[in-house]
């Protein structure tokens, strides 16, 4: 793809962003919107993970752990101080800080991949049981108890910056929420084009190419970890802080191994892909939590099985090679384009 | 003199259990380099034969040390045939693979048998030590534990078939131009994986309980053991739950029993910093 064709589609994206932001809460009502605001965090979310395994080539299993962080972060900070623009930066900060620790182990150790998918599945399950255990009264930080199993409650709802007093409403949230995806994404288009960002994608091809090109392949991922850490700390606070609410299911396996599937079946290596995976298997997933027989895990569990056997690259790039193969047929041979055989049986 | 005898055999039951655990997956991660986030499942359904084979009526020992391991072992054949051989090389893709296949099992089981913990009840009484009561089921772990670590290392030295399993995974084109079969091994292999596995998900379900969710227990621990032990897979098992175990336990007895798992995972990332390839890496290379 072209320099000028792959802007022109970040300037699209970006613009259809703006204007579902702005067109959606003129012909939704607020409930829905408040909804909305869900699928826009947890787009977020998707982003971190989308940008440090497309990106880094970094596969990390408990992104969960950085959501978890940022949301419990912010629960604390914010009913402590009363106040969330504070709690909103410690929330960043304290997941950043973590995936930084985490990081110097694993990159600095020179663990290969799957050692590094497997410790930080771990860490984020350790966490879980950790946070767990905290039901007693004695586990309070400040005078925000963390309750255990059962979270912690009321957290206060998002606040106009330097004025506690004043908290938003649910669809200035949304548009606090937009603002940050569109931001966000914004954000890492720009690290892709930068120097930093080449850099990245070179050490994903060619690590040990990298190396001997005299560039520190350790602390460039250590990097790229960190600003995933952190984005995802981000969208656990907005969580928190929309559900007014946080609990352990935010380290969940589930939680981790969801975010995983959005951004495989979005397609590895894209940013608008894993966003549109994201917002339309949420909404199957809400659908299917309303039918009788099913689980919500047996149907997550079903689209991860399938995504990896039969479509490797993701939904979205698979459809498209699909496409872009049969238009070539179509080309070559016009006469029997009918006869198109499956290409992904052939793999097997 | 009697606490300290206690705190030994508690240690060596935490060692055990880590053993039990993480036997199978040393077998399927360490030798035949399949990620297997489904372990969990694996012992889930160990525990889960045990509980509707004591339903049926069946004895629990026969269940245990019978049912358990023949079940889990059909069920992972099927699995290594219906999607584990396409991913044999890929190992990205066979953790993700099996990560599905666990959040379905776990599913699957959910909307069969419900979201309920199923108690299994084995009575091997206990024994006094000084002024202390120590369980006969602690001793039964410890000696299955022990059991299971010589019968691998005898199944892998001494038959033919480990002899062909070692050797197919060092190099399955020779062993192929040899005569044999690698498929059919890899899918022998994994199934012995399987069902040692699923042996010890039936030997711990009279202590965990059973419900659909709890594989994530175990796996965390499971994992962290086989890739602390390294390329050799009894010996890094045994050297990993030992050192591993003994931490935990130790911590366990000082703190409690989360901080004691915390203690456990510190351990272990602590060591991969100074050995990435695991404690046999360094220490026991030759052995097995």
């Amino acid at each position: 793809m072209t320099h000028s064709r792959q802007w022109l589609g970040s300037a699209a994206t970006m613009l259809t962003g703006l204007a579902v932001t702005i067109v959606l809460p003129q012909v939704a009502d607020a409930f829905e919107v408040m909804q909305y605001t869900l699928y826009v965090v947890l787009g977020i979310f998707t982003l971190s993970l989308a940008y440090i395994w497309g990106l880094g080539g970094i596969l990390c299993f408990g992104q969960g752990a950085f959501f978890g962080l940022g949301g419990y972060t912010f629960a604390i900070v914010a009913i402590n101080m009363n106040e969330t623009t504070a709690a909103l930066v410690t929330a960043i900060a304290i997941a950043a800080a973590t995936a930084a620790a985490l990081g110097y182990f694993m990159f600095y150790g020179r663990l290969s991949d799957v050692y590094m998918g497997v410790v930080t599945l771990v860490f984020t399950l350790i966490i879980w049981k950790l946070i767990n255990a905290t039901a007693g009264p004695e586990y309070a930080i400040g005078s925000a108890r963390l309750g255990g199993f059962n979270g912690i409650p009321s957290v206060p709802p998002l606040n106009v910056p330097g004025d506690p007093g004043q908290p938003f409403d649910p669809v200035a949230v949304f548009y606090i929420a937009c603002a940050f995806l569109i931001g966000v994404y914004i954000f890492l288009k720009l690290i892709q084009v930068s120097r930093f960002g080449r850099l990245s994608v070179a050490v994903k091809e060619n690590e040990v190419r990298a190396a001997l090109l005299g560039y520190d392949v350790r602390l460039i991922k250590l990097l790229v970890f960190t600003i995933g850490g952190a984005i995802a700390g981000l969208a656990g606070a907005l969580y928190a802080a929309y559900q007014s609410f946080i609990d352990p299911n935010a380290f969940s396996l589930e939680m981790s191994a969801k975010v995983l599937i959005w951004v495989m079946a979005g397609g590895v290596g894209t940013f608008v892909g894993p966003l549109l995976a994201c917002f339309g298997l949420q909404a199957l997933s809400i659908w299917i939590s309303t039918l009788p027989w099913a689980n919500s895990l047996l149907i997550l569990g079903g689209i991860l099985c399938f995504v990896v056997m039969v479509l490797p690259k993701g939904l979205l790039p698979g459809i498209a090679d699909l496409l872009t193969w049969a238009m070539a047929a179509l080309r070559r041979r016009p006469a029997d384009a009918a006869t198109v055989p499956a290409t992904e049986g052939e793999r097997a | 003199m009697d606490y300290a005898l206690v705190v030994l055999i508690e240690v060596l039951r935490a060692v055990g259990g880590l053993v039990l655990i993480s036997i199978g997956l040393a077998i399927i991660f360490g030798m035949m380099r399949i990620v297997n986030i489904a372990h969990g499942e694996f012992l889930m359904l160990g525990g889960y034969t045990v509980v509707l084979a004591g339903k049926a009526g069946i004895n629990t020992w026969v269940a245990m040390l019978v049912l358990a391991p023949a079940v889990v072992g059909l069920v992972g054949i099927a699995i290594e045939r219906c999607f584990i051989r396409f991913l044999y090389g890929r190992m990205l893709d066979t953790l993700l693979a099996t990560w599905g296949l666990s959040l379905f099992i776990v599913g699957f089981v959910t909307v069969v048998f419900g979201n309920t913990l199923e108690g299994v009840s084995v009575s091997l009484g206990s024994f006094e030590v000084g002024r202390f009561r120590v369980a006969g089921y602690s001793i039964f772990i410890i000696a299955m534990a022990a059991v299971l670590l010589v019968g691998t290392v005898a199944m892998l030295r001494g038959t033919r078939l480990g002899l062909i399993a070692r050797g197919t995974m060092q190099n399955p084109g020779m062993a192929a131009a040899l005569g044999l079969s690698p498929p059919k091994i890899y899918m022998v292999t994994f199934g012995i994986g399987a069902a040692l596995t699923g042996l010890a998900g039936g030997v711990l379900a009279p202590i965990t309980g059973v419900v659909p969710t709890m594989g994530i227990a175990f796996i965390a621990q499971a994992f962290i053991t086989v890739i602390t032990g390294g390329a050799a897979i009894v010996a890094g098992t045994g050297s990993a739950s030992s050192l591993l175990g003994s931490v935990s336990q130790l911590t366990t007895f000082a703190t409690t029993p989360v901080i004691g798992d915390v203690a456990l995972l510190f351990v272990a990332v602590a060591l991969l910093r100074i050995l990435p390839q695991g404690i046999t890496s360094r220490f026991f290379r030759r052995s097995l």
